[in-house]
C-alpha cells in the first residue's frame, strides 16, 4: 500500500466525513444551541446566585468568562467523542461493510476519520468564538487563532478515543454507557464548571487525570492571554498543555488505529 | 432486452395447465410451450486470454476461488459445513439454498469479513485468512442488506467507492454514467438516498457494487425486489463485465430463473452443497417431464396411476405428481386411460426448483409452508414415495 493510496483512503474518509457535517442543519444548530443553553442558563444562573471566589487575589473575574473556554471544550468533547462513537451507527445501518471489504489498510480509514473529526471541530470551534461577547471575553485574532489550533489537536485526540471505543463495541446499547461513565466525568472533572485549585484531593487527582482538564487549561492559556485579570485562574503553563495536549493526540490516534484495525 | 434476456425468462417452464379442455388442443398448447427455447447455450467461460480488463487482475494459475472444507460455527451450530467447490475464472457461479442455507456466511468467509471456523479458501491465489488485503483488492461485493451511507447522495457513494479502490480519475465520469443508466438512476444522480425508494437503493448499491472492475465479483442476493427490466439490465450488465473483462461472478440467488444464468450452480442447504454443476446438468439429473395431475379423488387415482404405468405417483403441491417421458404426448392417453378422474393436468420440464426439491425434499420457495411438508407426509405414507 503506497502512500498515494493511503493519502486517498484517508481523503475518502474525511470527504464523507464534511459531506456529512455540512449537510446535517440540525447538527449545526444544535452546535450554537448547546454552548448557548449552557452560558446562558447555567452560567448566568450561577453567576448572579452565587459569588464567584475562583480567582485568587481578588481579581474580579467573572463566572460566565471562567466558563467560556470551559464551554468550549465541552462542545469539542461531545462532537469529537460522537463523531467517533459514529461508528457504531455506520456498523448499525451497514455502510460500515463498505468500508471494511474495501482493499485499504483500517488504520488507514481510523486516521482518516480522526482528521475529519478534527475539521469539524474545527469549524465548530468558530462558530463558538462569535459566542465571546455573551461571556464578556475579548479575543485578538491571535488568541482565537490558538483556540481553533487547540480545538482541533483536542477534537482529534477525542475523535480517536471514540474510535477506539467503538471499535470494541457491537451494539448500540453501549453507548449510553459510555456517556455515563467517560464523558460525563471528563466534562465534569475537566475545570469547564468550576476551578480545579482547593479540590479534596481525591477530585483533583481525578481532575488531573482527565485529558480534557490540559485541553481547557490550553484553552484558557490562549484567551486569558496578556496580563487579563483571569490569567490567575490558568493551572499550568501552556508549554505543558501542550505537551500533554500533543502527547494525548499522539497516543490515542494511535489506540484508536489499532483498535478499528483489530476489530472483531 | 437482449436475446440472451429474453431467452433467460423463456427458460422458465411456465407449465400450462388445462381446465376441462378437450385432450386435442391441449397437447397443441403444451406442444408449443415444451418446445420453446429450450435449450440455453452455455456460454463458454472466458479462457485466461479473454479480456482480462485493467482492474480484473488474475494472480496465478489455479481457479478464482477454490475451497476446501470451509466450516463456520456459531456457537453448536454448524451454519457452513465443510463445504468444497471450484469457482473458475471467468464463470458466473450461483449459490441457490433456501433462507439460513449459509450462503451469506459462505460470502462472508469469502470477502475476509469473517474468519472460518476450519477449512481453506483461496480466491485468486490469496488466503482469506492470511492475506486478507490481497482478497480484498481482488473482490467487489454487493451485500445482501444495506451498505450505502444514506445521508450522502448517490453520486457521493460511488465517489466515495471510487476513492476506496483507487479508480483513476479519469473513469470516474464515464463509469458512473455506465453504471447509473443500467439501473436507470442516472436522473437520479445528485439525490440523497434518504429519499430513495427500497428498490432504487438496492440499485444504487449494485450500480457501486459494479463501479469498478474486481477479480471477483460477489452478489449477494442481488436483483431481490427489482422489477423484471432492471433485472433484466443488470444480468446484462454482468454478462458484459464476464465476457468483456474476464470477471468471475460469485452468487446467490433464490430466483430460478436467474440461476438459470449462471453457468454452474451449487445448490447449498443447511450448509451443505447438495449438488453441483451447470443448469443444464442439474435439470437433466432430474430426468423426464414431470406431470401434476388434479384428481376427484388422489387417493383413489394415486394407486391407479402408479399401477397402469408403472410410475412412482407423489402428492406434490399442485396435485399428484409423477414423470414421464413425453409428457406432453401422455397427456391425451392419461385423460383416456382416466375419464371423469381427471380434474387439470399439467405438464413441465424440471426446473432448478425440482431440481431442490428431489435433493432435498422441500421446495425451495416455500420453506415456511410446512404445511407442504405435511401433505409430502401424507403423499409418503400412502404413495410409497421416492423422497
Ligand atoms: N452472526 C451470526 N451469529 C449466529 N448465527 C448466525 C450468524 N450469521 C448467520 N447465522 C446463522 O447461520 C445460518 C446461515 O445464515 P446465512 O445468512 O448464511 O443464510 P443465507 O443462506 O444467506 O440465507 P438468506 O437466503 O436468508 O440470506 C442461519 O441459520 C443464521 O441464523
Ligand atoms: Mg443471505
Amino acid at each position: 500500500m503506497n502512500t498515494r493510496r493511503t493519502a486517498k483512503v484517508i481523503y475518502a474518509i474525511w470527504y464523507r466525513e464534511q459531506v456529512r457535517f455540512f449537510r446535517d442543519k440540525s447538527r449545526w444548530l444544535g452546535l450554537i444551541i448547546q454552548p448557548l443553553l449552557y452560558l446562558v442558563l447555567v452560567g448566568v444562573g450561577i453567576a448572579s446566585s452565587m459569588t464567584f471566589r475562583g480567582a485568587a487575589g481578588g481579581a474580579n473575574v467573572s463566572y460566565l468568562t471562567f466558563m467560556y473556554p470551559g464551554i468550549v471544550g465541552m462542545s469539542v468533547l461531545f462532537t469529537a467523542i460522537f463523531s467517533g462513537v459514529g461508528i457504531i451507527w455506520d456498523r448499525e445501518f451497514g455502510f460500515l461493510k463498505e468500508v471494511l471489504v474495501a482493499p485499504v489498510p483500517r488504520w488507514a480509514v481510523a486516521i482518516g476519520k480522526s482528521l475529519g473529526i478534527a475539521t469539524t471541530v474545527l469549524l465548530q470551534a468558530a462558530i463558538l468564538l462569535i459566542l465571546a461577547p455573551i461571556a464578556h471575553v475579548q479575543l485578538s485574532v491571535g488568541s482565537a487563532l490558538g483556540v481553533l489550533g487547540v480545538c482541533a489537536l483536542v477534537g482529534f485526540s477525542l475523535g480517536s478515543l471514540g474510535i477506539a471505543i467503538a471499535s470494541r463495541m457491537q451494539s448500540m446499547e453501549g453507548f449510553q454507557f459510555v456517556m455515563n461513565v467517560l464523558v460525563m466525568p471528563m466534562f465534569f472533572l475537566s475545570g469547564a464548571l468550576f476551578p480545579l485549585t482547593g479540590l479534596p484531593v481525591w477530585l483533583s487527582a481525578l481532575a488531573h487525570i482527565d485529558p480534557l482538564t490540559y485541553g481547557i487549561d490550553a484553552l484558557r492559556n490562549v484567551i486569558y492571554v496578556g496580563g487579563q485579570a483571569a490569567r490567575v485562574l490558568v493551572q499550568y503553563s501552556i508549554g505543558v498543555d501542550l505537551l500533554v495536549v500533543a502527547a494525548l493526540a499522539a497516543l490515542l490516534v494511535l489506540l484508536g488505529a489499532w483498535a478499528f484495525q483489530t476489530q472483531p | 432486452m437482449t436475446p440472451e434476456g429474453m431467452r433467460a425468462k423463456g427458460t422458465t417452464p411456465g407449465a400450462t395447465t388445462m381446465h376441462g379442455a378437450t385432450a386435442g388442443t391441449a397437447t397443441t398448447t403444451q406442444r408449443a410451450t415444451v418446445q420453446g427455447p429450450a435449450a440455453r447455450t452455455v456460454a463458454t467461460p472466458a479462457g485466461p486470454a479473454a479480456g482480462t480488463g485493467p482492474a480484473a487482475s488474475r494472480a496465478g494459475a489455479g481457479p478464482a476461488i477454490r475451497v476446501d472444507g470451509l466450516t463456520k460455527k456459531f456457537g453448536d451450530f454448524t451454519a457452513v459445513d465443510a463445504i468444497s467447490f471450484d469457482v473458475r475464472y471467468g464463470e458466473i457461479f450461483g449459490f441457490l439454498g433456501p433462507n439460513g442455507a449459509g450462503k451469506t456466511t459462505t460470502i462472508r468467509m469469502l470477502a475476509t469479513l469473517m474468519p472460518p471456523s476450519s477449512g481453506r479458501a483461496v480466491l485468486n491465489g490469496f488466503d482469506v485468512v492470511h492475506q486478507q488485503v490481497k482478497v480484498r483488492e481482488s473482490i467487489g461485493l454487493v451485500f445482501q442488506d444495506n451498505s450505502l451511507d444514506d445521508r450522502l447522495s448517490a453520486n457521493e457513494n460511488l465517489y466515495f467507492h471510487a476513492l476506496m479502490y483507487d479508480m483513476p480519475a479519469a473513469e470516474f465520469e464515464p463509469r458512473v454514467r455506465e453504471v447509473l443508466s443500467m439501473v436507470d438512476l442516472l436522473d437520479r444522480r445528485h439525490a440523497i438516498v434518504r429519499t430513495f425508494s427500497g428498490g432504487m437503493r438496492r440499485r444504487l448499491e449494485i450500480a457501486r457494487g459494479l463501479l469498478h472492475h474486481p477479480a471477483v465479483l460477489f452478489l449477494d442476493e442481488p436483483t431481490v425486489g427489482l422489477d423484471p427490466q432492471t433485472r433484466a439490465a443488470i444480468w446484462e450488465h454482468v454478462k458484459r463485465l464476464r465476457d468483456g473483462f474476464g470477471v468471475t461472478v460469485f452468487m446467490t440467488t433464490h430466483y430460478m430463473d436467474e440461476a438459470e444464468n449462471c453457468d454452474r450452480i451449487a445448490i447449498i442447504d443447511h450448509g451443505h452443497i447438495v449438488a453441483l454443476g451447470s443448469p443444464e446438468e442439474l435439470k437433466a439429473s432430474v430426468g423426464e417431464d414431470i406431470m401434476s395431475v388434479g384428481a376427484a379423488d388422489p387417493q383413489a387415482l394415486a394407486p391407479a396411476i402408479a399401477a397402469r404405468y408403472g410410475v412412482e405417483v407423489n402428492q406434490g403441491p399442485d396435485g399428484l405428481r409423477f414423470d414421464v417421458k413425453d409428457g406432453a404426448a401422455f397427456i391425451p392417453r392419461l385423460t383416456a386411460d382416466f375419464p371423469g378422474q381427471i380434474r387439470s393436468v399439467s405438464v413441465h420440464r424440471p426446473t432448478l426448483d425440482d431440481v431442490f426439491l428431489q435433493l432435498t425434499g422441500r421446495a425451495i420457495r416455500d420453506e415456511e409452508a410446512s404445511g407442504l411438508d405435511q401433505m409430502r407426509m401424507h403423499a409418503r405414507a400412502w404413495g410409497g414415495g421416492r423422497r
